[in-house]
């Protein structure tokens, strides 16, 4: 009796009856561990003036020194921007191009011709940025590429998609939907095959058409999961993508297409401005953070106090 | 779809929408394929495309493109760092990440919401690539092939992917295994771990293309050239316009075009994804599927 008393009251008592779910646990706890909360220690090199020779203990404190440098500097002003409008021209996009493919694939009626759609459509999904940067620079190519030879074709002068500023920006958002609207549908097609089919038949008995209820019956049905995935989107708003930037973007588009992770990558790792691009991204990190707090908020109180990701 | 059926009229404008409908997905089949195809009759054709003319064949086909691709050094230690990275960093991953997954499943497991929470903070709020890089110089992990596989050795969001259907199964099988004596190793090992089949086979498949493709870090740790995986060898021979990359290679004739050759080494390293993507990715939708059941 003494001893239950004992066990009840010791809060570590559990890691000695189940040690062994703890010792398969352990992995988990020495990887995060190792290799994201120990980073997160490094951070405060954002708030010193870092010097590898010195360390991160010895390097000399400054405070906010290197983000007043940074929120002053008008190059990261220009990347703010750039990531913000790309971001936000990808969820306004990209973001819903998946439900309304979703949507029209549900309404084919050809089991055989909808499995041959989607097995094509998740192709560009399995390949990386690498490749496909490699594979859209040839493609929009104004010499050699299949787009420009059709324009002039047509009698039109040759655009330089991944060199004019004024068309890049347009290049990433419609090469980004390309390659992920396939594999999108995924998660809204599982979705909608939940739906009640009951409600379907109800609504045709009511007299709904096609678009009536897609309207009134899948739609609604979607709204949890459309609602999960715009939270876990939202953090995204400042990082617009950096795969694809770094591996499509060059020189003369720096203007429009350099976002901050491409910023903190050549600063830091090329320039070896330490201390100064981990207080960019730290400043990246903190808004992503932040929104994904926020979105979550919005989205329980929208849908009253459900749909939420905690 | 099961609605549709009942309908026994279909109205005109429901008819004109699906035939505007299957055109539209013709439409975006073709989208997708175009560029692929494209590049590959242009890495195939012995007649350079520099001047004039669309062609959706080879004029005069060729492989020498991929003969010199081939017999560059770089291209083959790059798939063999790839398969090294694909092959153990999955094995590694999906061992710690289901044996943690099926600790943590467990109601009484101590402190479980904490730990949870300690793992789902780590999906929302890094240290950023600085700091991180730091770091892992510390640790020793520059130009050291470990970093490959170690830093992914617990994904979270395939740890609770996981543990959903982890906590799906039902309890009856693993109750009896306890009566008779069975340990945790033991339940997991027997039990757990055959019955997670289904998920275990996507998560690796995940695992396996996260790692084919992976490029970022081989990028920032990797400073010799044999250790560097195929796409950032793939990389520095299409944006660096890098021939050393090919060095080695016996050019036979000097005219090869740069572009034929880069439209060569990315079918090169791309072919086994083409290849086995359409046979997997049922798995990976079905994964989807299971693991988005709420657990």
């Amino acid at each position: 009796m003494n001893v239950r008393k004992v066990a009840r009251r010791n809060p570590w008592h559990g890691y000695i009856v189940h040690w062994q779910l703890v010792v398969m646990f352990f992995p988990v706890i020495v990887a995060l561990t190792l290799f994201h909360y120990i980073p997160l220690y490094g951070i405060i090199i954002a708030f010193k003036d870092f010097k590898l020779s010195k360390g991160i203990m010895g390097s000399e404190w400054v405070g906010l020194l290197q983000f007043q440098k940074l929120l002053i500097m008008p190059s990261f002003q220009e990347v703010f921007r750039n990531t913000i409008l790309i971001s936000a021209l990808r969820i306004l996009f990209g973001f819903p191009a998946p439900i309304l493919l979703a949507i029209l694939l549900n309404e084919i009626a050809n089991a055989r011709f909808k499995k041959v759609v989607q097995t094509i459509s998740y192709l560009p999904h399995f390949l990386s940025w690498v490749v496909l940067g490699g594979i859209f620079t040839q493609f929009l190519s104004p010499s050699t590429g299949f787009i420009n030879r059709i324009i002039e074709f047509f009698g039109g002068t040759p655009v330089y998609f991944m060199a004019d500023p004024s068309v890049f920006v347009g290049v990433l958002i419609v090469t980004g939907i390309w390659k992920e609207i396939g594999w999108g549908t995924v998660i809204y097609l599982a979705c909608m095959a939940g739906i009640n089919t009951e409600l379907y038949e109800a609504a045709t008995v009511d007299g709904a058409n096609r678009l009536q209820r897609v309207l009134h019956v899948t739609l609604p049905g979607l709204v949890p999961v459309i609602s999960i995935q715009f939270i876990l989107n939202s953090g995204n708003l400042v990082n617009a993508g950096f795969d694809q930037i770094f591996n499509m973007y060059n020189e003369s588009v720096y203007r429009v297409a350099d976002i901050i992770d491409t910023y903190v990558y050549r600063r830091g790792l090329i320039d070896q401005q330490y201390s100064f691009s981990a207080a960019a991204g730290l400043f990246k990190n903190i808004i992503s953070f932040i929104l994904v707090l926020f979105t979550n908020v919005l989205v329980k109180r929208l849908n009253g106090g459900e749909g939420g990701i905690w | 779809m099961v609605a549709k059926k009942r309908v026994a009229y279909k109205s005109r404008w429901s008819q004109v929408f699906d035939g505007a409908n299957a055109a539209l997905m013709v439409f975006l089949c073709l989208a997708v394929l175009l560029p692929f195809w494209f590049l590959l009759v242009q890495s195939l054709d012995n007649v350079s495309r520099l001047s004039g003319g669309l062609y959706l064949w080879p004029q005069e086909f060729t492989l020498k493109y991929y003969r010199k691709v081939l017999s560059s050094k770089y291209i083959w230690l790059g798939y063999m760092n790839t398969l090294y990275r694909v092959g153990f960093g999955t094995l590694l991953s999906l061992f710690c990440t289901s044996m943690g997954a099926y600790a943590i499943s467990k109601k009484y497991f101590p402190h479980r919401t904490f730990w949870t929470f300690f793992m789902l903070f780590t999906m929302f709020f890094g240290g950023g690539l600085i700091p991180t890089f730091l770091w892992y110089r510390t640790l020793g992990f520059i130009d050291n092939r470990l970093v490959y596989i170690l830093p992914g050795m617990v994904g979270v969001y395939n740890l609770v992917m996981i543990r959903n259907f982890i906590s799906t199964i039902p309890g009856e099988m693993e109750e009896s295994a306890r009566l008779d004596g069975a340990n945790d190793f033991q339940i997991y090992l027997h039990i757990i771990l055959p019955m997670s089949k289904p998920i275990l086979a996507t998560v690796g498949l995940w695992l396996i293309v996260g790692n084919w493709n992976a490029w970022f870090d081989c990028l920032v740790y990797m400073r010799s050239g044999s250790k560097q995986v195929l796409q950032v060898v793939l990389r520095r021979i299409l944006n660096e316009g890098s021939n050393e990359m090919l060095e080695g290679a016996n050019v036979e004739d000097m005219a090869v075009s740069p572009e034929m050759l880069k439209a060569a080494t990315i079918f090169v390293s791309t072919i086994p994804v083409l290849l086995i993507y359409p046979f997997l990715q049922k798995y990976f939708v079905k994964g989807i599927y299971v693991g988005s059941l709420k657990g």
